[in-house]
């Protein structure tokens, strides 16, 4: 079983942004930068498959600029075999451009399964999965928190509206994870020190089309009015914020 | 211009509320240009959403009316709309945000080679006729302003009970029975399985009453819940009890869980941290229960009570059974 899992280098989810100068994007200056959450525990599934299978290999690749290179040492770390960085500026424009460089880079591969989060923390689109799916010419399932693999076919569980779906599919395929039960492991020391080692192969990224989406302008939500804190015991507090809610708000 | 293409999501045969704003936001867009709103369906009777479509705008409806499509084909599915926003020549492409929306439309983007916006909040035409919309990024720290230059057709999905569904009165919408793109479908939904007491979800309610660390325990979560059932809203929790396993992920609300924007949010015994505050901030109204006059979710907060919630949320939920009975 070969796995690749497609990461994204991310602001930390604790961070508070900023509007950088271009007035489009962030100021990312002191701002420490993670594996995108939902990436992580695409990785720590696929650890889990190599756990029970250690002939497994587990490649993790991205689409970025060396600073990304940091997440790929991460993932190394915690137990991914060899790692792939597409080289382009920044994380690579948007998502079509991003998916278009990672499939490239993964066609040659030619792996059983894909890997990567439902969405990456910051454009919060959820489109590269699914884009995957569509340029590598395989099914593929958005929002998975549960996937069991068995002689070509697999099992996935993906929660939606009010109720779970169950997808069933065939091998090779695009799994695009939720949050599952397994919170992602610590890289161990000797875990680190061995990621040192592993290859780590940057390539430049083919002919890309322009981008199809492009960013205008970024801006802050509005601050919120004042609120207003409510005095009395239990009883009293109680009885005014229904009566607000009612009255004033008129939401209930 | 061209047509303004919209899925209809269906549930138990009907349109679902998402999908019929974004039926409504198509008239709007397509009105300023005089062009045609279409719209498609699958699952077998699709052709019975004719009335509802015709009545939010469509003047047709392409009805793949096809039993195994009644779930989700998602290769299908994404096929079908690529194929349709050729047939009809349309120039935008508007899908409801929800998790079939969002992911078939990825899916149908990349297919037609063409840019996406995702989960807008406001959407217009900017110069040239480009689709231009206003996203939430960063889960809501921040929002962003992105357009579609020059790909065609211009896709988005639009965060669902953000735009008004507005019946026009209008006429039933001309059926044309459609077939599905013939592609391979190598994955597909089989069942569904709803939760056991058919919870509301957090993604789609009104109102949501979030629970925090400050219930100190999973067995105290019935107090959400009671205030929750007296106020007809879904049940939400911060992501330290999630991970502390009291409540499934489905219930979280933030930056790893859902973002949210109900008309009411009442965080109980929640501190709000900045990845809570992320996911809910843009909620209209904001209550706060919450013992330490310094947490910062009564920074966000309409109203705040600095109390206990296990004496606050009792005699909440009395008075809003009360005043919801006088109703």
């Amino acid at each position: 079983m070969k796995i690749v899992v497609c990461i994204k280098h991310v602001p930390d989810t604790e961070a508070k942004i900023k509007i950088g100068p271009d007035g489009k994007s962030p100021d990312l200056a002191g701002v420490k930068m993670i594996i995108s959450p939902y990436d992580e525990y695409a990785l720590e599934e696929a650890l889990l498959i190599k756990d029970k299978d250690p002939a497994t290999e587990i490649v993790v690749a991205t689409a970025g600029d060396d600073g990304a290179s940091a997440s790929l040492r991460q993932a190394l770390a915690m137990g991914a075999d060899r790692a792939i960085r597409v080289d382009v500026p920044g994380s690579g424009g948007d998502a079509l451009s991003r998916a278009r460089v990672l499939a490239e880079a993964l066609r040659a591969e030619a792996p059983d399964l894909v890997f990567t989060g439902k969405t990456g923390v910051g454009d919060d689109e959820g489109q590269v999965g699914p884009m995957l799916g569509e340029l590598l010419d395989r099914p593929h399932v958005g929002a998975a928190f549960a996937l069991a693999v068995e002689g070509g076919r697999f099992v996935a569980q993906r929660g939606i509206e009010g109720a779970v779906e169950v997808v069933e599919g065939d091998l090779p395929a695009v799994i695009a994870w939720d949050k599952g039960d397994h919170p992602p492991r610590y890289a161990s020391l000797k875990g680190i020190m061995a990621a040192k080692k592993k290859p780590l192969d940057v390539r430049a990224a083919g002919g890309s089309a322009a981008a199809t989406v492009v960013r205008e302008s970024l801006e802050l939500p509005p601050p919120r009015a004042a609120g207003r804190i409510l005095k009395g015991d239990a009883a009293e507090t109680a009885h005014e914020l229904a009566r607000l809610l009612r009255e004033e708000a008129k939401v209930i | 211009m061209g047509a303004v293409l919209v899925l209809l999501e269906r549930r138990g045969g009907d349109p679902k509320g998402s999908s019929l704003q974004a039926l409504s936001t198509a008239r709007k867009l397509a009105d300023a240009s005089g062009d045609p709103v279409v719209a498609l369906a699958f699952g077998a009777g699709a052709s019975s959403c004719a009335a509802v479509a015709g009545a939010h705008g469509a003047s047709k409806l392409l009805a793949v009316d096809d039993a195994s499509l009644d779930l989700y084909v998602p290769e299908v599915y994404a096929a079908t709309l690529a194929e349709a926003a050729k047939s009809t020549g349309a120039d935008t492409v508007l899908v409801p945000g929800t998790s079939l929306g969002r992911d078939v439309a990825a899916r149908a983007a990349a297919r037609l080679s063409t840019g996406l916006l995702s989960d807008v909040v406001e959407i217009e035409r900017g110069a040239g006729g480009a689709l231009r919309g206003k996203r939430p990024v960063y889960s809501g720290k921040a929002y962003a302003w992105a357009s579609v230059p020059q790909a065609r057709p211009a896709m988005a999905t639009l965060r669902p009970n953000v735009f008004p569904a507005v019946a026009s009165g209008s006429g039933p919408a001309e059926v044309v029975p459609t077939a599905a793109a013939k592609v391979p479908a190598r994955c597909k939904v089989v069942r569904l399985e709803t939760a056991p007491a058919a919870e509301l979800d957090v993604a789609e309610a009104s109102i949501i009453v979030s629970g925090g660390r400050g219930l100190r325990g999973p067995e105290n979560f019935s107090l959400v819940r009671d205030l929750a059932a007296a106020l007809g809203g879904a049940v939400g929790a911060s992501r330290a009890v999630v991970d502390a396993g009291w409540i499934p992920h489905a219930h979280q609300v933030g930056q790893t869980g859902k973002v949210v924007s109900p008309s009411l949010y009442v965080a109980c015994g929640i501190s709000g941290a900045i990845q809570h505050l992320a996911g809910m901030s843009s909620s209209k109204v904001i209550v706060a229960i919450n013992k330490d006059p310094d947490a910062p979710i009564f920074k966000a907060a309409t109203y705040g009570i600095v109390g206990d919630v296990f004496e606050v949320m009792p005699k909440l939920t009395e008075e809003v059974r009360k005043i919801r009975a006088d109703a």
